[in-house]
């Protein structure tokens, strides 16, 4: 490259942008799809298709465990696996400012990659612009993404019937943690990283095993208390949940501790929260458990019929209290 | 501890309140005069948990919730002045004044930074030393030292830009003012933990012993809590009225003698106003006169037309803070009133006790009843 750091040039179509995209975009994406170079990707699809757009804009975009590439992709990857579908294609829209080390674009393109290929999908189209300085923090990235519907199944929080049992995938709140340490120069130890991960073999091998799955989510931001109200109040159905059976870093729990937060409101990247049949739940809970994404997945509360619409936690010492829907973004730009 | 014995322990403990509790033949009504404690209630689900004839209350807690309207019209109306730039805590800025609040000023273009402890202060002061630089230093006996100390710090430093515009509180005063109150009624208080590390346990000793109502310090553990209200009921049972400490391994009957000294050299007592409870004596802290250049309201007085006239609304915030209505009762409550849109303090702090009613069950406790 002639310069270390990304021009205006870079982004204005000419030779320049030719260089960024032959020496850093295309050594990193590069698939047979992609290597065409035409305006867009032509694709096979199954059948039923899935399509989804996120918008990156992480602060701080290099953090413990990750960076704003591997968001980029998972969190894509995981809205198409979230709606019962096997993700196939990424596109990828940089939008980097003036300035932005070269270095720094070569290490989050090539964790895309890396993160595509374990997911199973291409990076089949893009789009680079470069914006003046301060026009932008460093880099933002939306991806869009397009899957097959995984045949028989049917996501929808209607589905959603009293009885149901409330699966969580893992430990919350290691995604919001080690960004908030980040931003606020706290010392962790290092088992506190973002949890960031591409769900979809996991959530495939749910489905087959249990085609009748009523949902799936992901509780990003809003963390597990909005999934869950969201849930209640769509299905109108109530949500009982144990404080004890959910699973907390400690560490977590300490940063919660000193910044004033609920762990239950803290956004996860690599965590999937289901709604199975009771007689299906054991099932799916040991598929899960196989996958290294799930290995701590656990039971963590039922559908009911009483309190419509609510989700109460029955608290370590046998209380009961409501959890509300958050109700503004509590750590903005954590994705 | 292990999950299930801190279960068993909770439901032990719950089991001997109420048998205590039905020897006493009435109603008992405790008190918590701390905002934590109000929050550790609520997030354990303690409520649920009691029987019908011991009820909580929550008391003035909360150091956003009581501190009245006219200090954030102050504080809003330095803030305006383009040579000012205000330091505070993060929830101090959605409370509303009469006519706004911080928030509303900041978006509007005043220079407010919010700080994690006073003394982020000083570098702001001496990164920009053409400004003054003003503290809201709002709290009880728990963060009126670090105030004092930013004070001191300032002077050793020669920094000559910093200020308070101080409304510090004092918890026995108003716990003596709530109990001379005839519309009060309280069997006995939960006494605050961090405030007790500051001023031990001796200080309520005159009051406890004055109106006959006894107290215990005690932590912001569930179990704790339990525990404190245990003893609450026995002494009330067996016709005490003593101050027990159950926080034992922080809270000593000195309290912290040398952050007590550090307040006392910067501030005196005085009497001030509380949202909801008028004037109490001596239940503030003033700067001393050695100290009178670092308070803002003596070196840059605000003229009289910088001040909003005071408005009514029907917050009842003020009979709340004195547990003398619970949160529902308020007509403004969980209606026109709600965190997003504050009317009272109440609402604003998430140690207020109205933000706790309403985050935890909008005043629902009884899971699907």
């Amino acid at each position: 490259m002639v310069s270390d750091k990304v021009t205006l040039a870079h982004g204005a179509g000419g030779k320049l942008s030719q260089e960024l995209m032959e020496e850093v975009i295309l050594p990193a994406y590069g698939n047979p799809l992609l290597n065409e170079l035409h305006d867009g990707a032509q694709v096979q699809m199954g059948g039923q298709v899935a399509f989804t757009t996120d918008s990156y804009v992480v602060q701080p975009l290099f953090f413990a465990g990750g960076n704003i590439g591997k968001l980029a992709v998972c969190g894509t990857v995981n809205d198409l696996s979230m709606t019962g579908a096997v993700p196939r294609y990424l596109s990828a829209g940089l939008i980097i400012e003036e300035g932005f080390p070269i270095k720094d674009l070569k290490e989050i393109v090539a964790t895309m990659r890396k993160m595509a290929d374990e997911a199973g999908i291409y990076i089949v189209t893009g789009d680079t612009k470069v914006v003046e300085k301060g026009k932008a923090d460093g880099i933002f990235i939306n991806t869009a993404g397009i899957g097959d519907v995984i045949r028989g199944t049917h996501i929808a929080p209607q589905n959603v019937k009293p009885g149901m049992k409330i699966i969580l995938s893992g430990y919350i709140g290691d995604h919001a943690a080690a960004i908030l340490a980040g931003r606020h120069g706290l010392t962790l130890p290092d088992t506190v990283k973002t949890d960031c991960a591409p769900l979809c073999h996991m959530t495939k091998a749910m489905l087959e095993a249990a085609p009748d799955i009523a949902v799936l989510r992901d509780p990003t931001r809003g963390g597990v208390a909005a999934v869950l109200n969201e849930i209640a109040a769509a299905s109108n159905c109530g949500i009982l949940i144990d404080e004890d059976a959910i699973p907390i870093h400690e560490e977590v729990q300490g940063v919660c501790d000193i910044l004033g937060f609920d762990p239950l409101y803290l956004a996860n990247e690599g965590k999937c929260v289901a709604f199975v049949p009771a007689d299906e739940a054991q099932g799916v809970l040991a598929v899960m458990q196989a996958n290294k994404y799930g290995r701590d997945a656990r039971i963590i509360g039922e559908v009911t019929e009483q309190a419509k619409g609510q989700v109460g936690l029955r608290t370590a010492i046998g209380g009961i209290r409501v959890v509300d829907m958050p109700l503004g973004n509590i750590v903005p730009r954590i994705c | 501890m292990n999950k299930n014995a801190e279960r068993e322990l909770a439901q032990k403990l719950v089991t001997e309140i109420k048998t205590m509790a039905d020897k006493a033949g009435r109603k008992l009504r405790f008190m918590e005069v701390c905002g934590t404690h109000t929050v550790s209630i609520f997030r354990a689900g303690i409520r649920q948990l009691l029987p019908d004839n011991v009820e909580l209350v929550s008391g003035p807690g909360c150091p956003v919730c009581v501190t009245p309207d006219d200090y954030m019209d102050k504080a809003i109306a330095y803030a305006q002045h383009p040579d000012v730039i205000i330091t505070t805590f993060g929830d101090m800025l959605k409370v509303p004044g009469t006519k706004s609040s911080l928030g509303e000023a900041k978006t509007n273009g005043a220079d407010i930074r919010i700080v994690y402890s006073p003394l982020d202060s000083i570098p702001i002061a001496k990164e920009n030393p053409d400004k003054k630089v003003v503290f809201l230093a709002v709290g009880f006996e728990t963060t009126a030292p670090t105030a004092a100390a930013t004070v001191l710090a300032a002077e050793q430093q020669g920094v000559k830009n910093l200020f308070m515009l101080s409304a510090q509180k004092l918890v026995p005063p108003v716990m003596e003012a709530l109990l001379s109150d005839a519309q009060v009624r309280v069997d006995g208080f939960i006494l605050p933990g961090h405030v007790s590390v500051v001023t031990g346990t001796g200080i309520y000793e005159p009051i406890v012993a004055k109106y006959h109502v006894p107290g215990v310090v005690t932590g912001f553990e569930p179990l704790q809590i339990l525990r404190a209200l245990y003893r609450l009921v026995k002494q009330v049972v067996n016709g005490e009225a003593k101050v027990e400490n159950e926080y034992e391994a922080v809270v000593r009957p000195e309290g912290n003698p040398v952050s007590q000294r550090i307040t006392d050299t910067v501030y005196e007592p005085v009497d001030t106003g509380w949202r909801g409870m008028g004037v109490v004596p001596r239940s503030g802290l003033k700067m001393r006169e050695a100290y009178k250049s670092y308070d803002i309201e003596a070196v840059m007085p605000l003229a009289v037309a910088e001040l909003p006239a005071p408005k009514k609304t029907a917050c009842r915030c003020g009979e709340v803070l004195r547990g003398i209505v619970t949160p529902p009762q308020c007509p403004l409550f969980a209606k026109a009133c709600v965190p997003t849109h504050a009317i009272g303090p109440c609402m604003v702090s998430v140690e207020g006790v109205c933000a706790a009613w309403y985050k935890y069950g909008q005043g629902r406790f009884e899971y699907g009843k």
